[in-house]
């Protein structure tokens, strides 16, 4: 049984230690402090924590001004009001002139649940992605996210870490080592690659498995970081297995789907299946929306069948070999 | 209020006691401007250059923002002359002061004074709005000097605010000023930012209104009518001071009277003409976003010929 364990308190401890070891790491948050857990922080130390109230644009401008007098400046909110709502100041303040602010947002895509469609964002990650410079992270479990906000601390420029309301099954050993743009390796086999980030990387291992029982076996690639993305483990994916299958929570447009895709077209075209959203959802728990909206193990391993199926069509186009550098 | 007097002892005095001796290493001294003994004259001459810079910029740029630059001179030649502690040497002096120019779109004013000061070479405002210039359309980091990328109204009273935090946790006395424009302050972050720093209580920003009361399309009384300003500062906890914004001594003023207010932000509603200096573009909003023609250029050069 795998466990699960939550990973905006990862955060929150992470940053909590970062805190300690880092005199100029700055907090912000907007009136969510307990939710995103950043209130360890301010409990310890208040000075360097700033509550900005709901007031997320000012708090995203504030957050670039710290950063532009040497500080680390983390602002957390939910990934809705940490994307869209200050997407301007975002851009213009913090993107533009690439200051060191790390934006780390929790509940994330559709499990943020029953507050339904307005707090579920899933537009986010082709927002953050569109920024150039900014490093997009979507961690798969805690072990991972505890890493990622270490590297982020330590790495200067904008970050975006999207992380997750529910605790999420946990898919790595507490001393895995994250490397920034650089997709990890999961399980590896000839017949098809599934590039999953978060809580779909989860769902990727378990389609796989059941896979391996019918004969299909995958690759699976952990793609935590979205940008900048590796290219070569997706190209490379694509000329030694042949086919493509992205998973991820969601909408199909401007996400990990896109990215892979706009990768393939470049370097080497294979059939591509997206397991992601493509409408708003509604009011539900976690596990019902996943299963309504088709982010199951079960869609992903479908998904497979389909991309093996259209890689034994001689339709030419999308032959690997054909394309080969 | 009377605000007649140019009492340059004093200020240049509060400005030694307060801040400077705590550096004894003088950068006023490695400046290649003299900023402590500038009378009055010499601002209003910097101002005079300073004008002319503008609508040079512009007419040969062929485009960019005279009327809301012409309006904030005195101000920013009051700022980067005679108060703010800064090194064009080295800009990037973690104890300067700052300026923010939050409305980024009036960057020739703020780029002919960093020129003027030596930031970079003034052939460079040739170079405004060009390809491969530093000098950005709308204010950008990459010019030195430049403390806030803008381009996008209501931001950079937020950016202050993290600038002045920024200040107090490490201990420095550094100063920041944030100009806005009164259109500008329809901007709902600008009201979200004036409830943040009377809150942190921040008693080194100091928020610089530029009450030419136009804006873009019209005035704006028509467009968004924001009064009473004033008060709207006030009941949001600011040290609240109106002045006539051409006035260098009502300007100096009111910066000192700001240094010396405990607990909590100034704001400095500075009543001005958007763009004074020029008799055809005086209070018109047309010049808000033209650049002069070369006839236009060149009465408006003779109208600032000093
Ligand atoms: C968010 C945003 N909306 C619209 C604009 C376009 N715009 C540029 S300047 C301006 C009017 C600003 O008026 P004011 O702040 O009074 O400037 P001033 O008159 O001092 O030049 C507008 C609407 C902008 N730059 N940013």
């Amino acid at each position: 049984m795998t466990t699960a364990a939550s990973t905006r308190e990862t955060y929150g401890k992470t940053l909590l230690e970062l805190g300690r070891e880092n005199p100029d790491i700055v907090v912000l948050g907007g009136d969510l402090n307990k939710s995103t857990f950043i209130h360890l922080f301010a409990q310890e130390f208040p000075k360097r924590f700033f509550d900005m109230g709901p007031a997320e644009q000012n708090m995203m401008s504030i957050a670039a001004g710290l950063a532009s007098s040497g500080k680390t400046a983390f602002a957390s909110t939910f990934a809705v009001f940490g994307s869209g709502r200050p997407y301007d100041q975002i851009r213009i303040g913090i993107s533009q002139p690439h200051l060191n602010v790390k934006i780390v947002v929790t509940h994330a895509g559709i499990t943020a649940g029953d507050d339904g469609m307005s707090a579920q964002s899933i537009e986010d990650l082709a927002l953050m992605c569109a920024l150039p410079g900014f490093t997009v992270i979507v961690p798969a479990d805690a072990p991972e996210t505890a890493r990622a906000v270490r590297e982020a601390a330590a790495t200067y420029g904008p970050f975006y870490i999207r992380l997750s309301r529910s605790a999420t099954p946990v898919v790595h050993q507490n001393d895995y080592s994250f490397q920034i743009g650089k997709a990890e390796q999961l399980r590896d086999g000839p017949d098809a690659t599934i590039i999953a980030c978060g809580i779909m990387v989860k769902a990727a291992l378990d389609a796989s498995e059941s896979l391996a029982q019918e004969g299909i076996r995958c690759r699976v690639l952990n793609m935590a970081t979205l940008q900048p993305v590796d290219a070569e483990a997706i190209a490379t994916a694509a000329r030694e297995t042949g086919a493509i299958v992205t998973a991820e929570e969601h909408l199909r447009h401007g996400g990990l789907g896109s990215i892979v895709a706009q990768v393939l077209g470049e370097h080497c075209p294979v059939p591509l299946e997206m397991v992601a959203l493509d409408r708003y959802a509604e009011s539900g728990r976690a596990e019902q929306l996943l299963e309504k909206y088709g982010l199951t193990a079960e869609k992903v391993a479908a998904a497979v069948r389909r991309a093996v199926g259209r890689k034994a069509r001689p339709s030419g186009k999308g032959r690997p070999s054909s394309r080969r550098r | 209020m009377v605000r007649q007097t140019l009492d340059h002892t004093t200020s240049s005095q509060t400005r030694e006691s307060s801040a400077h001796s705590a550096t004894a290493e003088a950068p006023y001294s490695k400046a290649t401007f003299s900023k402590e003994h500038l009378l009055l004259d010499e601002l209003k001459g910097i101002a005079l250059k300073v004008r002319r810079d503008i609508v040079e910029m512009t007419a040969q740029a062929e485009s960019g923002h005279p009327g809301g630059s012409l309006s904030a001179v005195e101000i920013l030649t009051t700022l980067y002359c005679r108060v703010m502690r800064h090194d064009p040497s080295n800009p990037h002096w973690q104890e300067r002061d700052r300026f923010i120019l939050s409305k980024a779109h009036a960057c020739p004013v703020l780029y002919a004074l960093l020129a003027h000061c030596g930031y970079f070479p003034r052939e460079e405002l040739r170079t405004f709005r060009k390809i491969n210039s530093r000098l950005q359309g709308h204010a950008h980091i990459k010019t030195p000097g430049v403390e806030m990328s803008g381009g996008s109204l209501g931001q950079g009273l937020s950016f202050g605010i993290g600038a002045a935090l920024a200040a107090r946790l490490d201990g420095r006395d550094s100063r920041v000023y944030v100009l806005l424009g009164d259109g500008e302050c329809d901007e709902g972050q600008i009201w979200e930012a004036a409830m943040a720093a009377p809150h942190y209580k921040l008693d080194n920003l100091v928020a610089i209104v530029d009450r030419n009361g136009l804006q873009n399309d019209r005035s704006t009384r028509e467009a968004m009518d924001t009064e009473p300003l004033a008060d709207k500062w006030r009941s949001f906890r600011w040290h609240t001071i109106e002045i006539e914004g051409h006035s260098f001594p009502a300007i100096l003023e009111a910066l000192e009277e700001a240094k010396t207010v405990k607990g909590k932000p100034t704001a400095i509603i500075a009543r001005t003409v958007k763009g004074k200096g020029v008799s055809f573009m005086e209070n018109n909003p047309e010049w808000h976003g033209k650049a002069p023609n070369k006839e236009q250029l060149e009465q408006a050069l003779r109208e600032l010929a000093g």
